[in-house]
């Protein structure tokens, strides 16, 4: 077993970035995930040299890792929605000129300037492309304060297989709550040569360029219909998702992020009072596990989905089951954290009561 | 002249002892898509020069803006990434700082480092950022066909100041290099032209000193060329060199802003 610690969420993702042999934070701070910063200021260079420098703003840190990854480099950032907002324009040109990279979104309720408190209202903004054009993120969603130190490491990997930016998707009480983790061992920082990476002209080459700037517009649907292909892809092979008593299930709970933890209490609730209640918590909010949800639809009764938000992810679970179950939302909005117990009350609310 | 008797001539003469002039090796052999007389070519033709004189083609990785030099990859033969409008100080920061070792340089528009990336390119010049900005003030948006520039002068006619540039309701022309050279991470800040032969010559001596500053790691250099748009200013490229004297000069005036400390 690795060394394990408590720590917050928020710890554990900088302390796994210094061990996944990091390059370079860029970043600015914010509320709820400013530890981040802080903790890597204090440890990280001294420990492997990693570049931690504090940005004017989210625009100029998104920018500052688009120079960075196009050297080849493993570089990051995190901040929290208003943040995230003002990197949607820098992570359009990553995206599109094809380079890796890894941000983490503690998500905070808004929207404007919202509040402090945990929320998932940035579910749209995460899996839908978020800034211009036509591009997706990976996404993952970490549950417990061990995936957000296992997600670095993951997506590093994902971020450079596929040359795309990825996102942990989290919020601000992942970001904040303490828990047990077991942390990964400490990796070198390597010096890998990328053919596409900028690092000086190659003496017998050509010469590397990044750029998303394509004026033919025969060319540039060329390098659309690439990445439309690498997003198929990510479909095919990366989708990831977690489920739980589906065996016997009449009713499905779906959540993703912290609300799955308190979707399963209710789940467990549920179960007491003689509910057949199944759960499936996906862990990549793109791709989207589509398949479960489509294995599942024609066997139960109706899938309750339960967010932080008004409703976001509940449309990539109607359009995965296709009418072929009753899909329903339960959720609060702007930094209210559900219960298990109005969770569950909700449920009978919709589906034993028949409303 | 039957068409032979000219290709013999033509080789006659094209011979290295009466070689006089050619294009550097570090400027690819394309057309240019620069409108004719722009002073954007003429600055990357020397550029490319000093990269070509000082042996650093291997060892340079340039940033392209959002501008008319949009594509100044298509001509640069070297390592270049192209940035977000005016966000090429904060791009050429995340390499410089991972590849210390390398020659960094950014090339933009007033439009793009003075307007929309004023706060990055102050940020990265009072981080003393060791990397040398290419600034090219023709005191309009040339790409986007005309509209008013953060240095556009007082009075000056612009699509979007189509009576004049009225200070009290548009501003002021901003002296960008006036602006950053006080602070400590500044090393070097010159204005230069490249309207006459003269002021092409100071402006190639003024990039390659800005490279070595660099190398010798003294911090942000920024070498504002005072340039033309003949095509927006509806012009004639002798007209516009001649607009560039007689009405830029005197209010960007040519010259060293801050030079460093060179210990010998
Ligand atoms: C975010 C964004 N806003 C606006 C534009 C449109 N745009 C392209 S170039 C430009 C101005 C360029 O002017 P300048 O930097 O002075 O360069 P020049 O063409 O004069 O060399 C503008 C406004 C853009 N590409 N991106
Ligand atoms: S529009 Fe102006 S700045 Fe752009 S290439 Fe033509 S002359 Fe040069
Ligand atoms: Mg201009």
């Amino acid at each position: 077993m690795g060394e394990v610690k408590l720590m917050k969420g928020n710890e554990a993702l900088a302390e796994a970035a210094i061990r996944a042999g990091v390059d370079a934070y860029f970043g600015y701070p914010i509320t709820p995930q400013s530890e981040v910063i802080e903790y890597l200021s204090r440890e990280a260079t001294k420990r492997t040299g990693m570049l931690v420098l504090q940005a004017e703003s989210e625009v100029a840190a998104i920018n500052m890792i688009y120079g960075a990854a196009g050297c080849g480099k493993k570089a990051m950032t995190t901040s929290s929605s208003p943040g995230i907002s003002l990197m949607q324009e820098g992570l359009s040109y990553i995206a599109s000129a094809e380079l890796p990279c890894l941000l983490a979104n503690i998500n905070r309720g808004g929207p404007g300037l919202g509040t402090i408190q945990p929320a998932q209202g940035d579910y749209f903004q995460a899996t839908k492309g978020g800034g211009h054009g036509d591009y997706r993120l990976l996404v993952l969603a970490p549950y417990n304060v061990q995936e957000m130190a296992d997600f670095v490491k993951l997506g590093f990997e994902l971020a450079f297989k596929y040359r795309n930016p990825v996102m942990i998707l989290a919020d601000g009480a992942l970001g904040q709550m303490m828990e047990k983790v077991e942390l990964p061992p400490q990796e070198p920082r390597v010096n890998v040569e990328y053919p596409w990476a900028t690092t000086g002209k190659p003496k017998n080459g050509e010469r590397r360029v990044i750029t998303s700037l394509h004026i033919q517009p025969e060319k540039m649907e060329e390098i659309n219909i690439r990445l439309q292909q690498k997003y198929q892809k990510m479909k095919e092979e990366e989708v990831r998702y977690q489920t739980k008593n589906l065996e016997d299930a009449e009713y499905i709970f779906t959540a993703f992020g912290l609300v799955s933890r308190i979707a399963m209490k209710a789940m467990d609730l549920g179960r007491q009072k003689g509910y057949k209640i199944g759960w499936i918590r996906p862990i990549t909010l793109f791709p989207f596990p589509e398949k479960i949800f489509q294995e599942v639809a024609p066997r139960v009764k109706g899938i309750l989905d339960i967010e932080m938000n008004s409703g976001q992810m509940v449309e990539d679970v109607k359009l995965s089951v296709c009418g072929k179950t009753r899909v329903e939302y339960y959720g609060r909005m702007g930094g209210v954290v559900p219960t298990p117990e109005e969770i569950l009350e909700n449920f009978e609310r919709m589906f034993i009561k028949g409303e | 002249m039957a068409e032979e008797n000219v290709d013999v001539l033509v080789e006659n003469i094209v011979t290295p002892e009466n070689l006089v002039y050619r294009k550097p090796t570090t400027l690819l052999d394309v057309d240019m898509h620069y409108c004719p007389g722009c002073g954007h070519s003429t600055v990357h033709k020397i550029f490319m020069e000093v990269v070509e004189e000082m042996g650093i083609q291997n060892d340079i990785i340039g940033v392209a803006p959002v501008g008319c030099a949009v594509f100044a990859y298509n001509y640069m033969d070297v390592d270049m990434q192209q940035a977000a409008h005016g966000r090429a100080c904060a791009v050429a920061t995340g390499i410089k700082r991972m590849l210390p070792d390398k020659y960094v340089f950014t090339y933009q528009g007033d439009g793009d480092l003075a307007a929309i990336g004023g706060n990055e390119t102050l940020h990265a010049a009072n981080r003393g950022e060791n990397f040398l900005v290419i600034f090219i003030n023709n005191a309009v948006y040339g790409m986007t066909s005309g509209q008013m520039a953060p240095t556009t002068l007082e009075g000056m006619v612009t699509t979007t100041s189509p009576y004049g540039r009225d200070p009290k309701v548009m501003g002021y022309p901003l002296k960008f290099g006036e602006l950053i050279a006080p602070l400590p991470g500044v090393a070097y800040v010159t204005r230069q032209a490249v309207n006459n032969v003269q002021n092409v010559r100071r402006t190639k001596k003024a990039l390659q000193r800005a490279l070595e500053y660099q190398k010798m790691g003294l911090g942000f250099c920024l070498v504002e060329i005072v340039s033309n748009c003949p095509s927006n200013w509806k012009m004639t490229p002798l007209e516009s060199n001649k607009y560039v004297q007689e009405v830029l000069i005197p209010y960007y005036p040519l010259g060293d802003i801050k030079v460093p400390e060179v210990k010998k």
